[in-house]
């Protein structure tokens, strides 16, 4: 189990003095002038060999991102964006760090934006987070008051202006580059790639999108070195990380431990197990909504990481929001309630997502039910297959996977409900 | 889902001047030429002080910030915050019912909301006080299920809770924000397993919750006076980085009241003929009017049009052989005269043609 000492967010749970004065306590704010002092170069370059995977969903390599944006400026600025639009379903790991850690991402803005460049960092929260964003907008106010962000940030010799903006309850304001139209002030529609962000992003300027956690992590990652954090983790899967577990645990916990933790640990030493005990376990979503979910029986020896839950489960690490549900869970309503999620949250640009989520979402409604044939199932199969990889950002991909993770381990219990269905109404018609 | 604007609209909408400070100051978070990237902030505003997004608001806004209406309505009606409808005096609930929260008894919250307010969601209750709906994941799942009432969250909800809750609300009370079943935050609700050392016994509350007894403004429809305005990115900004490029000037939206300023004063569109310049060659002898036998076909002229033979009969040219005896001087002014077809007649080589014509 990782220790107290090697955590990053030492006040997760907010227990602790929430200011500026009680995050340098801890540690923040650190000699972060220094940091900024040893170059661009070097900070890349040790966020390269930290091994940190962004920790909004993709797992993309964090220096590998920032090392895209240009050296030298054309003339354009460039900008820092954070992504705290935190609304995959599961997910509430942002909301922490925003409200009860925020100097962690204040500090991290700060040397990111030095690191890629930029003068300016936005920080797009989503609406809903009305005291996060209030709580964070302090934080802010505060470092501008002590002088650690504005001219010469933190006595490192560079200008940096942090923004604190926010949405309005749009999920699709989550993919990057609808962010980013978001931002601009319009409906929150993805953009084609290429051009990517770090080319033409924000305003037409070279821009990153990273996840708040992402960010957050980068001062304790820099101060403690790259080694300490791949210190943790197996290869290609290194560090620390939130887990935010909810449903059918004893104790729903955000919590942070060691990447590649086992689930089996996970839960005991957090969760206070699982409701029922390991027996009553029926099927976990290991990584927010978008990955398919995985049967209880194979989860209890998982690894918690990128390449375990992909190469060995078909699932994902996502953004490690763990929903554990139990046998008294009706697993297709479960999935089926994700249909209507997706289908809400569709922006309507494309076809395939557009129409496709909602013809889904009706025959999942029939599955719940039971009122569908066997063939059914199959047909659900294809469409799920028509809309993945036929849209211009991941929704699409997103809507359709829960519905195979579904369909690929709980076939059995949608065809007894169909058959059980089928059955009754003949039974009656002998009488 | 079908959003649209509600078919009872009032007739204006003005921020309350604290709400104007705070809205201006947001506007200068986004560089120069960029300000429609207030839009959101700004309407949400105006929907926490009236409690709904009206018309007259949302083009209020849109006016402030220079766009068409057409783009405030597009954002109004795309993000799902929004509040197109009236809404209840006191609140309005919103039920997390995504599958986290469903799972731990969303749908008993629902019911409550059912029973309570009204049958469907956004109807308001018989007493006019609540509204509530069903709403996507609020990113709360550890502390599953849960409401959002005003600005605050009520987590670790159960029926009978959420139900005493609104007796609270209607009784005018204000009731604790955040779990509702003893625990701080999202810790593990039997007591924290990491970060034991990372405590004061001083704090009670945990920062969402310790916000909203500060201000106390969880129910409250806004007007600005609540905290005051600290604009450090205006007060303290560096400021120094390069500016973005400036979006490509789109023509001023034709708003009702900007559509009053007379469009046509300043077309003073002469319709007196073009006065032949003299600057160019030297004019030759025209005609008043074609000789006895009529005007030739000026048409048959490669390149003349009937526009084209009009024009040259106004300028008093009727016959081939007219053409054919322009000196060079002369072809020069004709090609300077030519209003719309200024050197067609050096271009089609018309003398040429005119002199074969003529023979």
């Amino acid at each position: 189990m990782l220790q107290d000492k090697d955590r990053i967010f030492t006040n997760i749970y907010g227990m602790h003095d929430r200011t500026l004065k009680g995050a340098q306590q801890r540690g923040h704010w650190d000699g972060t002038g220094a940091l900024i002092k040893k170059g661009r170069d070097w900070i890349i370059d040790e966020m390269k060999s930290s091994g940190l995977r962004g920790r909004g969903g993709a797992g993309f390599p964090t220096g590998l991102k920032w090392s895209f944006m240009p050296k030298e400026s054309d003339g354009r600025p460039s900008y820092l964006v954070v992504n705290a639009d935190e609304s995959e379903p599961g997910t509430c790991k942002d909301r922490e760090i925003m409200r009860h850690d925020p100097h962690t991402l204040i500090e991290g803005c700060l040397i990111a934006s030095f690191a890629m460049n930029a003068n300016a960092c936005y920080i797009y929260i989503r609406g809903e987070y009305i005291r996060e964003k209030e709580a964070l907008q302090a934080a802010i106010d505060e470092a501008y008051e002590a002088g650690l962000v504005g001219k010469n940030a933190a006595k490192s010799g560079w200008d940096f202006d942090i923004y604190l903006h926010h949405g309005a309850g749009a999920y699709i304001c989550g993919e990057e580059t609808a962010l980013l139209e978001s931002l601009e002030g319009k409906k929150g529609m993805p953009r084609m790639k290429p051009p990517f962000p770090a080319g033409a992003g924000l305003y037409g300027c070279p821009t990153t999108v990273n996840n708040v956690e992402s960010i957050a992590v980068v001062p304790t990652i820099l101060r403690r070195g790259a080694s300490w954090f791949s210190g943790f983790g197996r290869d290609n899967n290194k560090g620390t990380k939130l887990f935010a577990i909810s449903g059918h645990v004893n104790q729903p916990c955000v919590v942070e431990e060691a990447m590649s933790i086992t689930f089996e640990e996970l839960i005991e030493k957090h969760c206070g197990g699982i409701r029922g005990g390991w027996d009553n376990l029926k099927a976990v979503i290991p990584g927010g909504s978008s990955v398919p979910c995985v049967r209880g029986e194979n989860m209890r020896d998982a690894i918690m990481d990128f390449d375990y839950l992909r190469g060995e489960l078909g699932s994902g690490l996502g953004t490690a929001a763990v929903i554990v549900m139990d046998q008294s869970t009706d697993i297709i309503k479960a999935i089926w309630r994700l249909s209507k999620f997706y289908k809400h949250e569709s922006c309507g640009q494309c076809t395939p997502c557009r129409e496709g989520t909602g013809w889904m979402m009706r025959v999942m409604e029939r599955l719940v039910t039971g009122e569908a044939t066997p063939e059914e199932i199959d047909m659900l199969w294809d469409v799920t297959k028509q809309v993945e990889g036929h849209t211009i950002c991941a929704l699409g991909d997103a809507a359709a996977w829960p519905i195979q993770g579904l369909i690929r381990n709980f076939r059995d219990e949608i065809e007894d409900r169909i058959k059980h269905k089928r059955v009754r109404p003949a039974a009656v018609a002998a009488e | 889902m079908l959003r649209r604007l509600h078919s009872e609209q009032p007739d204006s909408f003005a921020f309350t001047a604290d709400n104007q400070a705070w809205a201006e100051a947001q506007i200068k978070k986004y560089p120069e030429g960029r300000q429609a990237s207030a839009i959101i902030p700004l309407l949400w505003r105006a929907q926490e002080q009236e409690g709904w997004l009206s018309r007259p608001a949302i083009e209020h806004v849109s006016d402030m910030l220079d766009l068409a209406f057409i783009r405030g309505l597009e954002v109004a009606s795309f993000y799902f915050m929004f509040q197109l409808q009236p809404v209840g005096k006191i609140a309005h609930i919103q039920i997390c019912g995504t599958t986290s929260c469903m799972i731990c008894g969303a749908e008993d919250l629902v019911a409550v909301c059912q029973e309570k307010i009204a049958p469907k969601a956004h109807q308001i209750s018989v007493d006019g006080n609540f509204s509530w709906e069903e709403v996507e994941c609020l990113g709360a799942c550890a502390n599953a299920p849960m409401a959002q009432i005003g600005k605050d969250y009520f987590e670790d909800l159960t029926a009978e809770r959420l139900g005493t809750l609104l007796d609270e609300l209607a009784a005018g009370k204000t009731p604790q924000v955040g779990p509702q079943n003893g625990r701080f935050a999202a810790e593990p609700a039997g007591g924290i397993t990491s970060l034991t050392d990372f405590v004061n016994a001083k704090i009670k509350l945990n920062a969402s919750a310790q916000l909203a007894h500060d201000i106390g403004d969880s129910v409250k429809r806004i007007d600005g006076t609540e905290v005051p305005l600290l604009t450090p990115w205006i007060d303290k900004a560096a400021n120094s980085g390069a500016k973005p490029p400036k979006p490509a000037a789109r023509p001023k939206p034709a708003n009702a009241q900007k559509a009053a300023v007379k469009p046509a004063a300043t077309k003073a569109k002469s319709t007196a003929k073009p006065k032949a310049s003299d600057d160019a060659g030297k004019k030759p002898r025209t005609m008043k009017a074609p000789r006895k036998a009529g005007a030739d076909d000026l048409k048959l002229i490669k390149g003349v049009g009937p526009k084209l033979e009009k024009l040259l009969n106004e300028m008093g040219f009727f016959h081939y052989d007219q053409i054919a005896k322009w000196a060079p001087a002369e072809l020069a002014w004709v090609d300077a005269n030519l209003e719309g077809f200024i050197g067609r007649a050096s271009r089609d080589n018309w003398i040429d043609q005119a002199k074969s014509l003529a023979s």
